[in-house]
């Protein structure tokens, strides 16, 4: 099944959906990819292969976002209740942008870089209109 | 493969340049602003132009497509400035949009193909609510990756300056240094949206609430003001609002011409003697998280092509759409070693009468950042302070020589770097 996808962005939130956070791998060089890449940019071969990923990382950046887009607005986020939105370094070499759930918003001092994160998975809606957005929260 | 060097087929020189005013209108459109621009542009030559003779119009233009529910605008801008039926070309390279048009259009004449040509920028921002014209800026964004997760442009740069933080030991004291440096400037731009000084709008804060009967801020400095933040609240932490460049709506216009006919139209021509771009990527596959990988592109094409050195460029524009920006540019670059411009600019070295003026235009910050018209509103300033008509805000050097324009798109995805040069 994991093979049968196609490397893609919607196999990437497909595999979201079923909580595994994927990269892909070229075949050739063994470079490995986050989000997943269908050619490979160190050896320009087109041979991926999906690789799961452990989901365990640090922070390697953040922002606490006080004005957000209207779709995070009408999950509730404003002025008052910021979001975490961060780059996390994962334990495989490589980055990806994720909620940062877990921690204090509207106090963004508190919150630092190096801390140990682990994947969470945030759902919204059911079966076919299901959404999942990738968040880590520290470990 | 080996490299060749950058270089034009023939040389390409600036003859005329104009801007509309900089800010939120409620009664000018895009039409008007343009219009203003072009004007100007006209007006600017000394020699003067017949419009008769422009053979190519380049349009720099993001999204007012988003904002006003307008594509396709070059044959708008052809026809609104006269000159349909001759070939206009809009460019898309998100904030970055007009400078692809001067590239292009400079790459025209280079060719051979045309001698007289024209690139112009527009953008009209403000008749959306922020919340809006965030989300029109955010298309800007990797989509899937950045914007899903709930990133903004603020909280990109956000990202970016934390990154700094850690890495270089600054705060969020340094970056307010650019941004009093930048409002210093600002009060002798006639074309900026925020004509003022830090203390200037902390002054109308203090007269508003005295008039309100409000308790009346007792701010000691500029300092003291920025970190409060009733008067400089969180946009996406560490960018406050006064870390963050406004909505804006504007337009801005250049004439460009091959060197060989420049002094046709003009004794004090400036020329085009560098040229650079680069392409990068979204935050989480970005070589670094605090420096651009398509500025060190745009920098190495435009330096190699002049032949010269960060230590050569006498003063600059760079893309300080939010105050971490302009450190990272400044530094990419080569203005300032990596991890030092916020040192520099604590200095005073990047004020106006320092060893290396940045954003005498008062920046995106304080002149206002229509996108599609920021690139060639940055060469309007080189433009001026080139020929030495920028008044009150005038670079004291005399012996200003030699100028330069950085322009970012997106997050990064597209940086440009060029070099203008007064003989």
């Amino acid at each position: 099944m994991m093979q049968e996808r196609s490397i893609s962005t919607i196999s990437f939130n497909q595999f979201l959906n079923e909580e595994k956070l994927m990269g892909s791998k070229c075949k050739k060089c063994g470079t490995l990819y986050s989000p997943p890449r269908p050619i490979c940019i160190n050896c320009f071969s087109r041979e991926m292969e999906w690789a799961e990923l452990k989901g365990k990382g640090k922070l390697a950046a953040f922002t606490c976002i006080y004005v957000g887009p209207p779709w995070m607005i009408k999950q509730g986020y404003d002025r008052k209740h910021p979001y975490c939105s961060g780059v996390v370094e994962l334990e495989e070499g490589v980055k990806i942008d994720a909620r940062i759930e877990g921690v204090d918003a509207s106090k963004p001092e508190t919150i630092k870089i190096g801390t140990p994160l682990t994947v969470t998975y945030l759902h919204r809606g059911e079966e076919e209109k299901m959404e999942t957005f990738l968040a880590f929260k520290p470990s | 493969m080996q490299q060749k060097k950058r270089k034009l087929g023939r040389g390409v020189a600036v003859v005329g340049a104009g801007m509309s005013d900089f800010g939120m209108f409620k009664d000018k459109d895009s039409r008007d602003l343009l219009v203003e621009a072009y004007n100007e542009m006209v007006s600017s030559v000394d020699k003067g132009i017949d419009p008769k003779d422009i053979e190519a119009v380049w349009v720099g233009n993001f999204s007012n497509d988003f904002y006003t529910h307008q594509a396709h605008l070059g044959p708008i801008v052809a026809d609104l400035l006269g000159h349909t039926p001759k070939p206009v070309t809009r460019t898309e390279g998100a904030c970055a949009a007009s400078t692809l048009a001067f590239k292009d259009a400079c790459f025209a004449i280079a060719s051979g193909f045309y001698d007289v040509v024209m690139a112009c920028g527009v953008e009209e921002m403000s008749k959306l609510s922020t919340e809006e014209a965030t989300e029109g800026l955010a298309l800007a964004l990797d989509k899937p990756y950045e914007g899903i997760v709930g990133f903004t442009f603020p909280g990109v740069f956000g990202a970016l300056a934390t990154a700094y933080f850690e890495k270089y030991g600054a705060t969020r004291d340094d970056l307010m240094n650019v941004t009093i440096k930048s409002h210093s400037n600002a009060p002798f731009n006639p074309k900026a949206q925020f004509k003022a000084t830090v203390r200037d709008l902390m002054n109308r804060r203090i007269e508003r609430a005295k008039k309100k009967g409000d308790p009346v801020p007792a701010w000691k400095d500029e300092k003291e003001a920025l970190w409060d933040p009733m008067f400089n609240p969180p946009i996406a932490w560490p960018m406050h609002l006064y870390d963050c460049c406004p909505m804006s709506d504007g337009a801005s216009a250049v004439l460009l011409v091959a060197e060989e006919i420049a002094r046709n139209f003009t004794d004090n021509p400036v020329y085009v003697i560098g040229m650079g771009q680069g392409s990068g990527r979204p935050l989480h596959t970005g070589a670094s998280l605090t420096s651009f990988e398509a500025n060190q592109n745009g920098a190495k094409e435009a330096y190699e092509m002049s032949g010269l050195t960060p230590k050569d460029i006498q003063f600059a524009e760079v893309h300080d759409c939010f105050s971490i920006a302009e450190l990272i540019h400044t530094e990419d670059l080569g203005f300032f070693k990596p991890g030092e411009a916020y040192k520099a600019v604590a200095e005073g070295q990047t004020r106006r009468d320092g060893p290396m003026p940045i954003n005498t235009s008062g920046g995106l910050k304080c002149k206002g950042h229509p996108v599609g018209a920021t690139g060639l509103a940055q060469m309007h300033e080189i433009w001026e302070q080139l020929r030495g008509e920028a008044g009150e805000r005038q670079i004291p050097n005399k012996n200003l020589r030699i100028g330069a324009t950085q322009n970012l798109g997106g997050t990064g995805g597209t940086c440009t770097f060029c070099i203008f040069e007064r003989r």
